[in-house]
């Protein structure tokens, strides 16, 4: 199947039916492994102790809060750029999808620092750009139900995230530009992993299974969205029928 | 598992990750479900897109 086939709502939903299953299948089995690794033979840290464990769900977590934007602006390019169909489908279900993976790294992110730091929030330039980044989600999700008409709502939609894509670099930078309570990258960065091995494979699990999750719900709600369009769509003919 | 003295924290983000992603899943399969639901009835009115109504017509 050429990817140029996959335009076809049709044929999309055909194929989402068919790789759905084992993608869920798949997702079970990296949770299992993830959480194993993490919760069982992780050993703790020698700082933080046992509330390292938090890291495992609070990272992964806000890597796809931001890799849901990223998606979201692709998919806006698609929608401005090419007009493709399926593209402010994929731009409006990753919105709350990418929304409850930021509020997860929010709420843990609070949690791990009240014992690690004794606070649950400072207005440091890493946790107020992860905030406004939430916030953000939930403007482009309110544009999308302020708009009846999907293409207008999703023109909208796409220059709002478009221009809230300039957060992104700031969210992964602000370390680095700013005196933060929030520690530097120790993943991902230039030298290599800070992280001891032990630590880090779970971790590394952990995000693999995040990333199958997210694939998962938003092949999912695309699905859905084009369900929905194809109601709307019956609707509308119903109604042009009723009143020649 | 030892979860050491701030054990409360652990469990509440742990609990609190399971509920946001327990909340998209219900949201996706009802919303699945609904709209489903609303397409047959549509379709069981009679109400079929042009493509749909030219395949049927094909012997």
């Amino acid at each position: 199947m050429r990817l140029s086939e996959l335009a076809n709502p049709s044929r999309f939903n055909a194929l989402a039916e068919r790789v759905l299953p084992w993608l869920v299948v798949a997702t079970v089995l990296a949770f299992v492994l993830g959480l194993y690794q993490a919760l069982f033979v992780a050993p703790d840290d020698y700082q933080q102790g046992a509330t390292v464990k938090i890291m495992f769900i609070h990272v992964p977590s806000a890597w796809l809060g931001m890799l849901g934007w990223a998606l979201m602006s692709v998919s806006a390019l698609g929608t401005l750029v090419w007009r493709h169909p399926l593209a402010d489908v994929a731009m409006k279900t990753a919105a709350p999808i990418g929304a409850g993976f930021t509020l997860i790294c929010l709420v843990t992110g609070a949690l791990w620092g009240r014992p690690t730091w004794g606070t649950y929030w400072v207005w440091d330039a890493r946790l107020t750009s992860v905030l406004v980044l939430f916030l953000m989600y939930l403007g482009v999700i309110a544009l999308w139900r302020t708009v009846e008409d999907p293409s207008r709502a999703a023109r909208a939609a796409a220059v709002l995230t478009l221009v809230g894509a300039i957060n992104l670099p700031i969210i992964k930078f602000s370390v680095d530009w700013w005196n933060t309570l929030h520690q530097p990258a120790s993943v991902l960065r230039l030298g290599g992993s800070t992280i001891y091995p032990t630590i880090l494979m779970p971790l590394l699990i952990m995000a693999v299974a995040f990333t199958l999750l997210f694939v998962t719900l938003h092949l999912s709600a695309m699905r859905n969205e084009i369900l929905r369009r194809r109601v709307r769509t019956l609707r509308l003919m119903r109604a042009a029928a009723a009143n020649p | 598992m030892d979860l050491g003295p701030h054990a409360g924290f652990i469990v509440a983000a742990y609990a609190v990750a399971l509920a946001i992603v327990a909340g998209l899943i219900a949201w996706i399969v009802i919303d699945h479900r609904a709209q489903r639901r609303i397409l047959e009835d549509l379709e069981r009115a009679g109400v079929t897109r042009r493509s749909a109504a030219a395949r049927e017509e094909i012997p």
